[in-house]
């Protein structure tokens, strides 16, 4: 089962976050129930150290690296979760 | 107007102060605090500094020195002993640190000593960057929070807002984010500078309507292009609630120092001026003059090539040496060879006077470097040899390295900083015809110096004289009358005032019979007894 990593960066319990949050939940257990998914959420405000290394500017921000090509997206991740699919250079459930 | 001035006068006095107390109210004493910035010459014209923990939008086209106002901003806090913040939206710190480093500012070293924290907020080239739905800068903001809390720092750049304006693609959302941080910064006690560009120099102040969410303090870099030369100049455009020099000034940049303004109207012209007198090196132009030029005051010596400008100054310098005083020469004309030959054809010894430490002389061209980083450079030279007396020899040729506006900047820049030192400064200036005339020097700086002596070719009977005249000696009677003087190996020799000519300085001679003598002569009198009557 290929691994798909996720970080996503939030500044606080906004409504923004819980927004992505609850998008990335979503696709993890139906577009991509098929990958073993691993979403860390780093909370800016509690970390800003973290925030620092990653230079992240905005919030949200989610991070892929794993699998490559690395992405990066800005957003409450809101909308068709077949653009953030794609966004995210991973093809859905076959 | 009045009456109402009054009642508000009374309502402070009741506030501030017990029955009977005086309160001084003056402008400069605003409920609003500053932040002096250290960048040498800013504080002048901003009466003392930036409006502390505020926000001042520093507004300039490309090229302008904005980046280099933000980084001293902070370079100057941590000499003094505060701590900065960078946050960089444009340049990455790698550049930033070597950019720096060529002003004297070791931004590695005090990042280890946690003086100067980066906030990298500069453009990745390695990610693709997509935006999908509502975000905000919150984690901008908690990095800046992060970095001012971690330092412990008083002082904030943020370099520069076009940058992450056009990164972001959201100028409302960037707009509305840069005020919430404004406003966080200003709760943390901060002070701050954020650039952004503008696209010409004058006009609106900054694009993408930045002033919006910064508007209370703006200042304003400039890099104009004048007669083909490059003059950079800052101007405060406001400070909401406080008081700032109005108008722009001239500023340069300088390696190893940095930014460095020139703040010329905001010099106060109120040097004390002394009653001592000191000699020019010759008795009989002493006498002319009253008893001698006045200790802290600026001499100019007008004539045409050859009349004995040069010699003026070198007989000021040696008089000078005899005294124990030191003497600085800025020499544009000459090389030093030729000015030490010339010495010692009128039997002045430069090189004696060098070696006793009493002669320093500065040869440059003037139109290698800028007007005003000759200001500051002259600036320096005067301040490390502390002379008594400086001497340039001369201002024409500056003026013919720069604009006329530039130049009138220097010589006032350049005077009132020999007037603060108390020390007698004595220019030349060539004029630019041999007989007769005015240079545009004289024009432009004749209301800043003290004295001004002409010399000046007389056509006498088919020979080539020279007379000469102390046209004004501020403070003093002089002698009014045009004096013949010839020049020896032993210097300047003063003779007896020409009686017989008239329109010497003018160029255009008149010679007078004995009768017309007699009759100018008879109308005066006339005059006299009428205004005595």
């Amino acid at each position: 089962m290929e691994k798909i990593v996720l970080h996503l960066f939030i500044a606080g319990r906004t409504v923004r976050a819980e927004r992505a949050i609850a998008t990335l939940r979503r696709i993890c257990e139906h577009e991509l129930a098929n990958y073993e998914c691993e979403l860390n959420i780093v909370d800016v405000l509690a970390e800003p150290q973290q925030a620092e290394v990653r230079r992240i500017l905005a919030t949200p921000t989610l991070i892929k690296e794993v699998p490559p090509p690395a992405r990066r997206i800005i957003g409450d991740l809101g909308g068709d979760p077949h653009e953030l699919l794609a966004a995210l250079n991973l093809p859905p459930n076959p | 107007m009045n009456c109402w001035r009054r009642s508000i006068c009374r309502q402070i006095r009741n506030v501030l102060c017990s029955p009977g107390e005086v309160v001084y109210l003056k402008p400069d004493h605003s409920m609003i605090e500053r932040l002096p910035t250290g960048i040498p010459g800013f504080d002048h014209i901003a009466n003392g500094g930036l409006p502390r923990g505020r926000t001042t939008l520093v507004a300039g086209t490309a090229g302008s020195a904005k980046t280099v106002f933000a980084a001293q901003f902070l370079a100057a806090g941590i000499e003094h002993g505060e701590a900065g913040v960078f946050v960089t939206f444009e340049e990455s710190p790698t550049d930033l640190r070597r950019n720096m480093y060529g002003f004297g500012w070791d931004i590695t070293e005090w990042e280890a000593q946690n003086r100067w924290a980066f906030v990298d907020a500069s453009p990745q080239h390695d990610e693709e960057l997509t935006v999908i739905g509502a975000y905000d800068l919150g984690a901008l903001l908690a990095r800046i929070e992060h970095a001012v809390k971690r330092t412990g720092a008083t002082r904030v750049s943020m370099d520069s807002l076009g940058a992450i304006f056009t990164r972001l693609n959201d100028s409302r959302l960037v707009r509305n984010e840069m005020l919430r941080i404004a406003v966080r910064i200003k709760a943390l006690g901060v002070t701050a500078v954020i650039t952004a560009e503008r696209s010409q120099e004058y006009g609106e102040i900054a694009r993408y309507g930045v002033e919006e969410f910064v508007a209370d303090d703006v200042v304003i870099l400039r890099n104009l292009l004048e007669e083909e030369k490059r003059r950079r100049t800052v101007e405060i455009l406001k400070f909401r609630g406080t008081t700032h020099q109005k108008g722009s000034f001239p500023f340069t940049v300088i390696p190893g120092r940095g930014i460095v303004v020139i703040p010329l109207s905001a010099i106060e012209l109120k040097q004390r001026s002394s009653s001592l007198r000191i000699t020019s090196g010759n008795s009989e132009m002493d006498r002319m003059c009253g008893g001698g030029f006045f200790r802290d005051s600026i001499i100019l010596v007008s004539g045409a090539t050859g009349t004995g400008k040069t010699l003026m100054a070198t007989s000021f310098m040696a008089a000078g040496a005899v005294r124990g005083e030191r003497s600085l020469l800025f020499a544009f004309e000459e090389s030093r060879d030729q000015l030490f030959r010339n010495a010692t054809g009128w039997g002045v010894d430069f090189e004696q006077m060098e070696s006793d430490g009493l002669l320093r002389v500065v040869c440059n061209y003037p139109e290698v470097t800028g007007m005003e980083d000759q200001l500051i450079s002259m600036q320096s030279e005067i301040a490390s040899f502390r002379p008594q007396r400086v001497a340039i020899d001369s201002l024409s040729a500056l003026e013919r390295a720069s604009t006329i506006k530039s130049f009138r900047e220097f010589v006032i820049g350049l005077t009132s900083f020999i007037k603060h030192q108390e020390m007698a400064g004595l220019y030349t200036s060539t004029t630019p015809t041999l007989l007769g005339g005015t240079s545009i020097t004289e024009a432009h700086i004749s209301t800043i110096t003290d004295s001004i002596i002409l010399l000046r070719y007389v056509e006498l009977f088919g020979e080539m004289r020279r007379g000469l005249t102390v046209l004004k000696m501020r403070g003093s009677s002089h002698d009014k009358e045009i004096r013949e003087f010839t020049i020896d190996g032993a210097g300047m020799h003063i003779g007896r005032p020409f009686r017989n000519i008239s329109g010497i300085l003018s160029g255009q001679f008149t010679h007078l019979t004995p009768s017309e003598i007699e009759r100018l002569s008879t109308m005066f009198r006339d005059d006299e007894h009428e205004a005595a009557g």
